[in-house]
């Protein structure tokens, strides 16, 4: 019973930081402006897929890893530059098909270069699985927690300690206010989604040998975001994490006790019933109206 | 004044019509035929969706949930229970439209992104229920559905029909049907705009909170619009499954959906002559970008991106908006 009932849990837990990450991500760029990122999950999948082509090519994996971040990283800021900031005036759903647009770019690319394969990479440290109480935690989901916790405490003190941190904090809030005391947004603007996509790169990194990567693995991933997001609060850091964590509990829960088919199912249906109940979502900013 | 809004409405019903029977003198083979009845079934059912979109302003990212239970409704229906046809179309998109009333009422109280949300979370469970009750749907593999059936004739793209002493192919038979679907749907469309309806709904859109102090039941509009493009996407769901004979539940899939919206948006959000031409668009490129083999996404995705950030309010606005500021130009210039 017990046994059983942690194996959903650390399931659930791996998988709930890896959409954390997601959500944050989404979250940034949210703050920053305002606009719903539908491209982020392709941030996961390149840096998945550079990895693993990278090692294979004989590059060591530490400077893999760092050189998929980078790619990544050079993407989001090449999005935001070249096809959100020239669509200033667009609509908020046009900004949307706008980045679902980018987004079968960038996947079409990927197809290109690396084929439609599944592909595999190996685990961080050992392939050994530790054993508690009962239940089998595969060492890559340690990986998973630790480098989403170092990542949520980087991405605070960035937020709270650094110039830029608060820059971008600032332009959030109020863009003309931010402008007026001298700081760059359109900068920030790209900042933030340089951040948001090394963010979902080494989220792509880490869970990728648990889920194994393919060009196509960003669809999926990057909507669980979106949903871990929401359930959140958009806009809300605390909100995407505790969002993230939740979504993965939940649907590893379900996917054990009542169907891998239906699970899913019970992670939209969460969604739908925390909006029910809660229309900004958990963490949502209380928003007044201007009329 | 009235009457030359009435005039202008009709004339894009008729330069329509004109256009959908000079069209066949372009196609040559059944497959022609086949992607324009597709084409004319899609573009009904965006017209719809651009109603809840355009008009009133609220983004919905699960329609195809609504096309997709309306196709399996049919399927089932006449398939496995042998209902005749339109009497499942019409069961299968009243059921649809009860089912969009109860979901509207509380996701419509969302807004912006948090409504995008919500949608797509409704078509992803429709979906994903039609994915797994395969006892009813097949599962993944599909199911078939009888060819379409109305007063005891049976419509079918194989068949061959003659009428008046004229013979027709079952495909040309097809195209006419989808035709005269299409511009009723778009009929209703522009009168349902023109009337306090449509007035109410775009006041919605423009401010939801000006249009409440005004005394327009909000609540009420939106749930309206949205049942209302809910039973289109039904109607054009039954139609679909009849004339392919076969569905899959990619029908409800977010793709799909993604793919409604994306016709909505790039043929221009608000005008019903703008999302058709949005629809001939996006099902047409996919056949141009063949040739581009495995670049055919990049090339898909690069166009969408450089469409929408170029002409952000839509394809047909934009057009517009060009050869008129022409026109004024020249017209200037002569005086």
């Amino acid at each position: 019973m017990l046994a059983e009932f942690l194996q959903y849990l650390f399931t659930g837990i791996t998988i709930g930081a890896t959409y954390a990450l997601i959500a944050l991500g989404f979250t940034l760029i949210y703050n920053a402006s305002h606009v719903i990122n539908f491209a982020q999950g392709e941030f996961l999948m390149i840096g998945g897929m550079a990895t693993v082509s990278l090692t294979a090519m004989g590059v060591p994996m530490i400077l893999a890893v760092v050189l998929a971040v980078v790619l990544a990283g050079i993407l989001g800021i090449a999005l935001q530059r070249f096809a959100i900031a020239p669509a200033k005036q667009a609509d908020v759903v046009t900004l949307i098909i706008i980045t679902i647009g980018a987004s079968i770019f960038i996947r079409g690319i990927a197809q290109v270069v690396w084929g439609k394969e599944y592909h595999v990479m190996q685990n961080f440290s050992s392939d050994q699985p530790i054993e508690v109480f009962g239940a089998v935690l595969n060492s890559q989901s340690l990986w998973v927690l630790g480098i989403g916790a170092i990542l949520v405490v980087g991405l605070v003190l960035f937020f709270t300690k650094t110039l830029i941190g608060k820059a971008i904090l600032a332009t959030s809030m109020n863009k003309e206010a931010a402008r007026l005391v001298g700081i760059r947004t359109q900068m920030v603007l790209m900042l933030a989604f340089m951040v948001s996509a090394l963010l979902g790169s080494v989220a792509g990194i880490v869970v990728a040998p648990i889920t194994f990567t393919s060009y196509d693995i960003g669809i999926i991933l990057g909507l669980k975001g979106f949903v871990a997001a929401a359930i959140g609060g958009l806009g809300s850091g605390v909100g995407a994490v505790v969002g993230g964590l939740s979504l993965g509990i939940v649907e590893a829960m379900a996917a054990g006790y009542i169907s891998s088919d239906y699970k899913d199912a019970v992670a939209f249906s969460m969604i739908l019933l925390v909006l029910f109940f809660m229309p900004r979502g958990l963490f949502g900013a209380k928003v007044v109206e201007r009329v | 004044m009235l009457n030359t809004f009435m005039q202008s409405r009709l004339r894009g019903l008729i330069v329509l019509a004109l256009i959908l029977i000079i069209l066949p003198a372009f196609l040559g083979n059944p497959f022609h035929y086949e992607l324009v009845t597709q084409m004319a079934i899609i573009a009904a059912t965006v017209v719809g969706l651009n109603l809840l979109v355009g008009f009133a302003g609220q983004i919905s990212l699960g329609h195809a949930g609504f096309f997709g239970l309306g196709a399996y409704f049919t399927g089932i229906a006449t398939g496995t229970y042998g209902w005749p046809s339109v009497p499942a179309l019409v069961v299968g998109a009243i059921v649809v439209g009860f089912i969009a009333w109860i979901v509207g009422r509380p996701i419509l109280r969302l807004k912006g992104h948090y409504l995008s949300m919500a949608t797509l979370a409704v078509g992803f469970i429709i979906a994903i229920i039609l994915n797994n009750e395969r006892a009813l749907t097949g599962g993944p593999d599909g199911m078939p559905v009888p060819a379409f059936e109305i007063f005891g004739w049976e419509l079918s793209a194989f068949g061959r029909y003659s009428l008046f002493g004229i013979t027709i192919e079952g495909f040309q038979a097809w195209y006419i049907f989808a035709s005269v679907v299409l511009l009723v749907a778009v009929w209703f469309a522009l009168n349902l705009i023109e009337s306090p309806i449509g007035r109410a709904l775009r006041s919605v859109h423009g401010s939801e909170v000006a249009a409440s102090v005004v005394g327009v039941n909000t609540a009420k509009y939106k749930s309206l619009v949205f049942v209302i493009s809910a039973i289109y996407a039904s109607l054009m769901g039954s139609l679909y499954a009849h004339f392919q004979g076969f569905i899959t539940p990619a029908v409800a899939s977010f793709e799909f959906s993604i793919l409604f919206i994306t016709m909505v948006v790039l043929g221009g959000m608000g005008s019903t002559f703008g999302v058709i031409l949005g629809a001939v668009v996006l099902k047409l490129l996919p056949q141009v970008l063949a040739d581009f083999q495995e670049l055919e996404h990049v090339m898909f995705g690069l166009i969408l991106m450089l469409t929408m950030i170029f002409m952000p309010k839509g394809l047909l606005p934009t057009l517009t908006a060009f050869v008129s500021k022409k026109m004024r130009k020249k017209a200037g210039g002569e005086a």
